[in-house]
């Protein structure tokens, strides 16, 4: 059952649309529904040969010997694909724009890092003739120690998972080996609190278990490129790093794709693409490379498991004064986008409540595991269930109604926000007020009249004297520790983005007519309604937004 | 053996597009000599609706009939760049993109439409159905594809447009955290109804009602599939899945859909959803995008409802009936905390 309370934010929109706002029927609705609709899978090419991959047993071990003969003397095998053979055989995801260093290789070297990670893979006629094949590689193994556990893996002398990273952690900024955030100053609120609750939250790893496996078929094209058909959820993400690991000009490339059997992340990390591509340059052939529903489960990228440990301090009268958060992502044996995802997290604390002392640390880990990947509410699923289970905690700790809890704490168009931005656009009250009222929850009359457009901003949006400090230095560890210094609240010291004027906004079109008249072709369109400017950050942000030349790499670390 | 009635909620909030922006996204879109558009991406459709949406922010900006309109990705010799679907930015930044893209293509239509019927083009508005005519002066009109064949074969105009969306990348400061993560958040609350049976552990969800703001809903039989699919995900998150059920022992992963363990038909819950429209200042007409969020409630909800029903706290997901009927042996039994429903 869906409804809709066009009674709320009415002054804020027009309704009067021709399109937008009706439930029309998809465009490819009627092959999805009759089955016709043609996924990657669903490209068929004469003599197509199978790709699979050796992966390794042991979560941890060093490589003696690779002895791939008799796999290569197997009834329909057609090519035998070896570490040597991947032209740039190391790399890391978002070096695409420039964030982190390459660590993770294609087909492993000397060391396997996780239990199924691909060490060889086999090309042959059939699938059953390469799964064949994939049985009669010998590879020797010397087992390594093995660590699974994020808070060992950050110990001084923690079995080394990744040598790129050798303390487990990635590296932010080039200094430390976390991410802060520091607003305010959280030790002197816990003191002053009336009471203080620390629990520790942990969400177990999650398959993204789509109905279609991840997997690509690629062929070479008569022109000197190859034809790719990808499943990825980004289709030039996934093309850029192909054309890096096969050291090709990205043009030579003809990936088509779009139409996905499902993802919620686990279909952005090219699994599939740079072998199937490989496989058909080595062979001149077509080559399908699909994971099986074994491998995808077992070895495909999960969500990565997450701790958080939350310290608050509340007062009597429900307010929180302060929250602190340490959080630590486990990665896996290569970063992937998990770095990515604990930024993410970072400014998504404290969730969604105006919290006046804010103190984060949150560590990317290095474990003996199947690399995690992003899924479906990346860096905010782990921390969201940990928040609002401690927000329960708190309620009932200070003997409050947990609706009437959320709405006193609640953010406001206006307040300031953790990461030093206003908040606008807020309607977080609204829909706990609604969500009262359609179970017959009873609130108060002050909770019942609160408004994310009112008691917002004033005191609730300046940037407190904050405390920070050097702990965590790279390389470090002892420093996790180190004494803080305070620094004054000053106002913000980054650009905050502003939209630009020309970008499209919904504009309120009179009667009979569906878009607003348009200024004459080809002068740049000038007429969009001026945005309703965000409340300016107080005190104001200095200079003018910082443009997309800035990449990831001046954000957080040098590739190297 | 009992089954003991529980109540519990939680509330969220989501950003929308990649965290720092630096996330780019393009748009092509022309039209045939007959005024039948199509929209050239390559942003992908997992089955949430990518084409769809894109085609009704294109119909709406254009001023023609959806039917008019065709979503062509993704193929990246003719869909520009786009980064990719993810991070709930495809409504948001491919949706902007095609907004910019298809008023340009706006732009020669009515340039196009204004040279046959010598007026000028500000004077001219689109119906909705296919035609074109003087604002105030409906008869005097040319249909679409009227103005759309002239452009090609008397007038020699392309009816086209480009379009890019990017959010400038934010820095973000080692010392503080300091950052622009996005533009724009959607927000939710959501109740749920269950029953814990403290002999064997098994949680049964009866029922889940929830508000959720997602700036303008601009295709709600799209928005609904999403927060009803997503609360399954949600609801399965919380109580069923993890190929780890002893993390950090990395042991027991499932190796197909038989073992690894998620709800079935059966165990759905009925889901009764209030939307909430406060349009996103720089989404397409005001879109925000609920792809992401709609899980993320239901997990804290859930555990939340279960203290509520015997009074424990599980704070280690996924709930399994043996972490619940471990948490009852050390307590001592259910305590039931105050009725709410």
């Amino acid at each position: 059952m869906l409804e809709f309370r066009k009674d709320l934010f009415a002054d804020e929109r027009d309704d009067n649309l021709n399109v937008i706002g009706k439930g029309e029927q998809r465009q490819d609705m009627l092959g999805h529904v009759t089955g016709r609709t043609r996924f990657f899978d669903d490209h068929g090419f004469d003599g197509l040969l199978h790709l699979k991959v050796v992966r390794s047993p042991h979560h941890h071990a060093r490589i003696r010997s690779i002895d791939v003969s008799a796999a290569e003397r197997a009834p329909g095998v057609k090519r035998v694909i070896r570490a040597q053979d991947v032209p740039v055989n190391k790399n890391t995801l978002l070096s695409l724009i420039g964030f982190g260093k390459d660590d993770e290789p294609t087909l492993a070297v000397d060391k396997v890092r996780y239990k199924g990670e691909p060490i060889v893979a086999i090309i042959a006629d059939s699938d059953a003739e390469a799964m064949a094949a994939v049985k009669l590689v010998r590879v020797s193994y010397d087992p390594l120690p093995t660590v699974f556990d994020v808070q060992e893996a950050l110990k001084p002398g923690a079995v080394v998972v990744n040598e790129t990273y050798p303390g487990n952690y990635f590296e932010y900024h080039d200094k430390y080996d976390h991410q802060k955030l520091r607003f305010g100053d959280v030790e002197a609120a816990f003191r002053s609190a009336d009471h203080v609750l620390e629990e520790r939250y942990q969400m177990s790893p999650i398959e993204h278990a789509s109905t279609e496996t991840n997997g690509t078929i690629a062929a070479p094209e008569t022109n000197n490129r190859y034809v790719v058909h990808s499943c990825a959820q980004g289709l030039f993400f996934s093309l850029g790093t192909t054309a890096k690991i096969l050291a090709l000009e990205s043009n030579r490339l003809h990936f088509i794709g779009g139409t996905v059997g499902g993802g919620f992340g686990g279909k952005v990390d090219s699994l599939t693409e740079p072998l199937a591509v490989l496989g058909a340059m080595l062979t001149g052939r077509p080559v399908r490379y699909v994971l099986g529903r074994e491998e995808e489960m077992q070895f495909g990228s999960p969500r990565g498991a997450e701790r958080h440990v939350i310290k608050d301090g509340v007062m009597r009268d429900g307010r929180i004064v302060a929250r602190q958060i340490t959080s630590y992502f486990d990665a896996g044996a290569y970063t992937r986008l998990t770095s990515y995802g604990v930024v993410k997290c970072v400014a998504h604390m404290p969730g969604p409540y105006t919290i006046p002392n804010v103190r984060g640390d949150a560590y990317c880990v290095f474990t003996n595991r199947v690399p995690a990947t992003a899924m479906r509410g990346f860096g905010v699923t782990g921390v969201d269930f940990s928040i609002e289970v401690q927000m329960d905690k708190l309620a009932h700790l200070v003997g409050i109604d947990p609706m009437e809890f959320r709405i006193l704490n609640a953010y406001r168009d206006g307040d300031m926000k953790a990461h030093r931005r206003v908040a606008h656009n807020t309607a977080l009250i609204e829909c706990v007020q609604v969500a009262a009222q359609k179970v017959n929850w009873p609130l108060s009359e002050t909770a019942r009249r609160a408004s994310s457009l009112s008691g917002g901003g004033g005191p609730r949006a300046t940037i407190p004297p904050t405390v920070t400090d050097e702990g965590g230095r790279i390389g470090r560890p002892e420093t996790r520790q180190a004494p803080p210094r305070l620094t004054p609240g000053a106002g913000a010291s980054l650009p905050a983005y502003q939209p630009q004027p020309a970008i499209p906004v919904h504009q309120p079109p009179p009667a009979h007519q569906p878009v607003a008249p348009l200024p004459s072709y080809p002068s740049q369109p000038a007429t969009a309604a001026p945005l309703p400017a965000p409340a300016p950050p107080v005190p104001a942000p200095p200079a003018a937004p910082q443009h997309g030349a800035a990449r990831f790499s001046s954000v957080f670390t040098r590739r190297r | 053996m009992t089954r003991h009635h529980g109540r519990g909620m939680a509330s969220i909030n989501y950003p929308i597009g990649m965290n720092l922006g630096g996330d780019p996204s393009q748009a092509l879109v022309h039209a045939n000599p007959d005024g039948k558009f199509t929209v050239a991406l390559s942003a992908i459709d997992l089955g949430q609706g990518m084409k769809q949406v894109s085609r009704q922010i294109a119909a709406e900006t254009l001023g023609v009939p959806i039917e008019d309109v065709y979503v062509d990705t993704a193929d990246s010799d003719t869909g520009p760049h786009d980064m990719g679907s993810f991070a709930s930015r495809g409504t948001h930044r491919v949706g902007n993109a095609v907004i910019v893209a298809a008023k340009e293509a706006r732009g020669v239509l009515l340039e196009a439409a204004a040279e046959e019927l010598e007026v000028n083009a500000e004077d001219l508005v689109t119906d909705g159905k296919g035609n074109i005519h003087v604002r105030g002066a409906a008869s005097k009109t040319i249909t679409v594809k009227a103005a759309s064949q002239a452009a090609q074969f008397k007038q020699g105009k392309t009816i086209a447009g480009r379009g890019i969306f990017l959010i400038p990348l934010s820095n973000v400061s080692p010392e503080t955290g300091e950052m622009s993560p996005v533009t724009a958040y959607a927000h939710a609350c959501l109740v749920v109804d269950l029953e814990v049976c403290d002999e064997t552990g098994d949680v049964k969800v009866n029922r889940m009602t929830s508000a959720y703001e997602l700036g303008r809903a601009l295709n709600p039989k799209m928005v609904e599939q999403q927060l009803v699919g997503g609360a399954w995900m949600g609801m399965s998150h919380a109580l069923y899945e993890t190929p780890e059920p002893y993390y950090p022992n990395p042991e027991h992963g499932g190796r197909d859909y038989n073992e690894y363990l998620m709800p079935g038909p059966g165990d759905i819950a009925p889901h009764d959803i209030a939307v909430l429209e406060r349009p996103a200042p720089d989404g397409p007409f005001g879109g925000k995008g609920p792809g992401e969020m709609c899980a993320n409630p239901v997990l804290p909800a859930v555990a939340n409802a279960i203290f509520n029903a015997i009074g424990v706290r599980i704070d280690t997901l996924p709930i399994t009936p043996e972490k619940i009927l471990r948490a009852l042996k050390a307590q001592g039994g259910a305590r039931p905390q105050v009725r709410r429903a």
